[in-house]
């Protein structure tokens, strides 16, 4: 592996998520450290699958993360949406995960209720893909 | 510098009708260093933005919030005003369908806008399992920089010129210990990495190694090549299953990519690593402990000098460092000691990850500048007590730590302010207590904690712990007697100084803190056979005060053997003789009447 060849992954995961970006995939990041799958990210993760793979949906990308670090308020999921900042919900069941699916990640509006913030944190190092 | 600006993302799409062939980069830049910010604010192109009804928009990170791009005015003024505006929390410059109003942006929401992650920078946002994601974000650029850019006495310079000091609680210089593992020239020599994290309540290193294990696994490479050793070991403890799994498939995927193994990156500097689980022992934390338990033997520490970085594992030179300490040396090579150094204080720099647990409304894993106080902890990022709950002490550093009070909140959270006032930071656990935890409890449990976890070698520890022990318990019972406080603090100063290792040296912490802070409450189960708290069964009387029973009949409900008898307007009574002290009424009074 050379200096090179690490700056072309980089270059590649990027043309990627641009082509995503472009594509108007949507991210879902379930987080699922050991906090998380003892408050249940595993079922939430499991129903976004099931319900991703019956509705046929294709703009969608479910990806596991680790701990968003307010374990008190697992399990979490942060949904980002090509142009927007990422917004991160808590305190999430099977039914929140359902409607956020709906009318957040489908429909376009996120929910307020039930998310705790929106934006980037301080010295988290960004890949800027254009559609961020 | 504005704190909140550290990118303006324009977008470059040369097809897009609205751009009207203006040169929005050079505009941009112009503007900046017009406005002296040239240095600090980095612009950066990208294709479209996707919000761009009104023509050309730029848009503002970390906030998020982007704006049109006016080119009929004076850049650098619109600038200006945008920058201005970025610190109004809805100001209507800003497209409003970028973020939704109503949901609070990281700024904004205390638990996140007051951390800094360095360590955790990654987590939460990227996939551990993909190394792919990890090198997109910067991933072994700090591992090529020190390979082809730097000599091994370089990467130990930077390392000592950052002065981070290791961040298992210890505190040591991690330069002074690198160069001190370099300076032997013998082969082999080892690099280990601790993720032993025996502390009750303590999950830092477990969030480090979960979600980010390429952070760990990148620090070790390049302090196996500044040291010159070519072999790492991490040991992890048992219980973390997740972060082992998560470890090693991140070697894996490392060796696939030639990021581990032989001739790294054309250096000629080779380097492995392997995990080694650990088995249940707390006393394998302790670095000597834990190199004998990695060779097959009895986990159990050792006289020192020798020190390791001597003669550690096998006998070999060993640089032993701690997850969270491994998880900052990339971005320290990458980003330069300077930049390490301008954060926190000046002899602790950097960040510090704590578990902020206990009575608090936000518990999870926090990272924060070093000298942030106690109070921000707390209240700023944890949210302030839960319900309404009293904050009573503030338990820090686990089993070797010790308890403050709330006139000690102001302190600056660093590896020598907390000393001073009998306590330390440790390894970063943070148990917040309110009024209804018993602080001679606390005590008891830590001790008994330690006395399960004694590997039994030195007397002091082995037996003195077990005597101390017992002294607690007599007092939990109600038959603490005159003279048993100046005993307890008697044995307990004698372990202090004469166990063979850090944990009997540690493990009186949290009785001498409690006695110091808390006598009052010892005094009380002593001499008025009462625990405050109601936390001691034995000392409850399980009587209901006249004077406080509000005759709600809420106790004779929650009464699991119905001991309590009650009519209604008429205080409640509780038959002793059925009652079987589960504390069900004390807990379910709203008055507080059951004493």
């Amino acid at each position: 592996m050379s200096g090179e060849e690490l700056l072309k992954i980089k270059e590649t995961y990027i043309q990627e998520k641009r082509a995503e970006a472009v594509g108007g995939v949507i991210n879902i990041l379930v987080h699922m450290g050991t906090c998380g799958i003892a408050a249940g990210a595993r079922k939430i993760f499991d129903f976004l699958q099931n319900e991703s793979n019956r509705m046929k949906l294709k703009n969608i990308k479910l990806r596991s993360t680790g701990c968003a670090g307010l374990c008190s308020r697992e399990p979490m999921m942060t949904v980002e949406v090509p142009g927007r900042p990422p917004v991160v919900y808590a305190d999430l069941d099977t039914g929140k995960a359902k409607e956020i699916l709906e009318q957040h990640v489908l429909g376009g509006r996120p929910i307020a209720d039930y998310a705790i913030r929106t934006g980037f944190e301080g010295h988290q190092t960004r890949v800027i893909i254009g559609n961020v | 510098m504005l704190p909140n600006v550290a990118e303006i993302v324009y977008c470059k799409d040369t097809s897009c009708p609205n751009r009207r062939n203006i040169d929005v980069g050079r505009l941009l830049k112009e503007a900046l260093d017009e406005l002296g910010y040239g240095d600090s604010i980095k612009l950066i192109e990208t294709e479209c933005l996707l919000s761009c009804e009104e023509g050309p928009s730029i848009l503002f990170l970390p906030a998020g919030k982007s704006c049109p791009f006016l080119v009929d005015v004076n850049v650098a003024e619109h600038l200006k005003t945008c920058l201005e505006e970025l610190q109004r929390p809805s100001s209507p410059l800003f497209h409003a369908h970028s973020i939704d109003d109503d949901i609070p942006t990281t700024e904004d929401v205390a638990f996140y806008g007051k951390q800094l992650p360095i360590a955790l920078r990654n987590r939460g946002h990227i996939d551990p399992e993909s190394i792919e994601e990890y090198i997109a974000h910067d991933g072994y650029l700090a591992l090529y920089k020190a390979l082809t850019a730097m000599t091994p006495e370089d990467v130990i310079e930077e390392v000592k010129k950052s002065n981070m000091r290791g961040r298992g609680g210890a505190g040591f210089p991690a330069g002074r210990k690198w160069e001190e593992g370099r300076r032997y020239n013998v082969v082999p020599k080892y690099v280990i990495c601790n993720g032993d994290e025996g502390d009750p309540g303590a999950f830092m290193d477990r969030t480090i190694m979960e979600s980010d294990p390429h952070a760990v696994i990148e620090g070790m490479i390049i302090c196996g090549y500044a040291v010159n050793a070519g072999q790492g070991y991490i040991y992890v403890r048992a219980e973390y299953p997740l972060a082992i799994r998560m470890l090693q498939k991140a070697i894996d995927r490392a060796r696939e990519k030639g990021l581990l193994g032989r001739n790294l990156m054309g250096s000629g500097f080779s380097f492995d690593i392997e995990i080694y689980p650990g088995a249940g022992a707390f006393v394998c934390g302790e670095s000597t402990a834990l190199m004998y338990s990695l060779e097959g033997k009895r986990g159990m520490p050792r006289t020192k000098p020798p020190r390791s970085t001597e003669s550690g594992l096998w006998g070999k030179p060993t640089v032993l460092n701690n997850v969270e300490t491994f998880a900052n040396v990339p971005q320290i090579i990458y980003r330069g000691a300077d930049w390490f150094r301008s954060i926190g204080t000046e002899d602790s720099t950097g960040t510090k990850v704590f578990s902020l647990t206990g009575s608090v409304k936000n518990s999870g894993i926090i990272e924060v500048p070093m000298g942030t106080t106690l109070r921000s902890i707390i209240y700023d990022i944890g949210g302030g007590m839960q319900g309404t709950a009293k904050f009573k002490a503030v338990q820090l550093g686990g089993p070797s730590g010790g308890c403050l009070k709330e006139e000690h909140l102001d302190l600056p959270v660093t590896f020598d302010s907390l000393p001073k006032v009998g306590a330390m930071m440790g390894s970063g656990g943070v148990v917040v207590m309110d009024d209804s935890t018993c602080m001679v409890d606390v005590a008891r449990f830590f001790t008994q904690f330690s006395v399960d976890e004694s590997c039994g070698k030195c007397v002091p520890c082995r037996v003195g712990l077990k005597v101390m022990l017992k002294m607690l318990e007599k007092i939990i019972v109600g038959a603490g007697e005159e003279g048993d406080l100046e005993e307890l603090e008697d044995m307990a100063n004698h372990i202090l100084c004469s166990s063979h290792c850090g944990l009997g040296q540690a493990a009186p912490n949290p009785v001498l803190s409690t006695l110091k802070y808390f006598r009052d409450e010892y005094e009380a189960h002593i001499y008025e056979k009462r625990c405050p708290a109601l936390v001691c069964t034995a000392l409850i009387q399980f009587k209901v005060d006249p004077d406080k029973c509000k005759r709600c009949g809420l106790c004779p409900r929650v009464c699991p053997v119905d001991a309590i008898s009650w009519k209604k307007k008429e205080v409640a009574v509780i038959d002793r003789e059925r009652c079987i002290a589960c504390k069900s009424c004390i807990r379910a009074c709203k008055f507080g009447a059951i004493y």
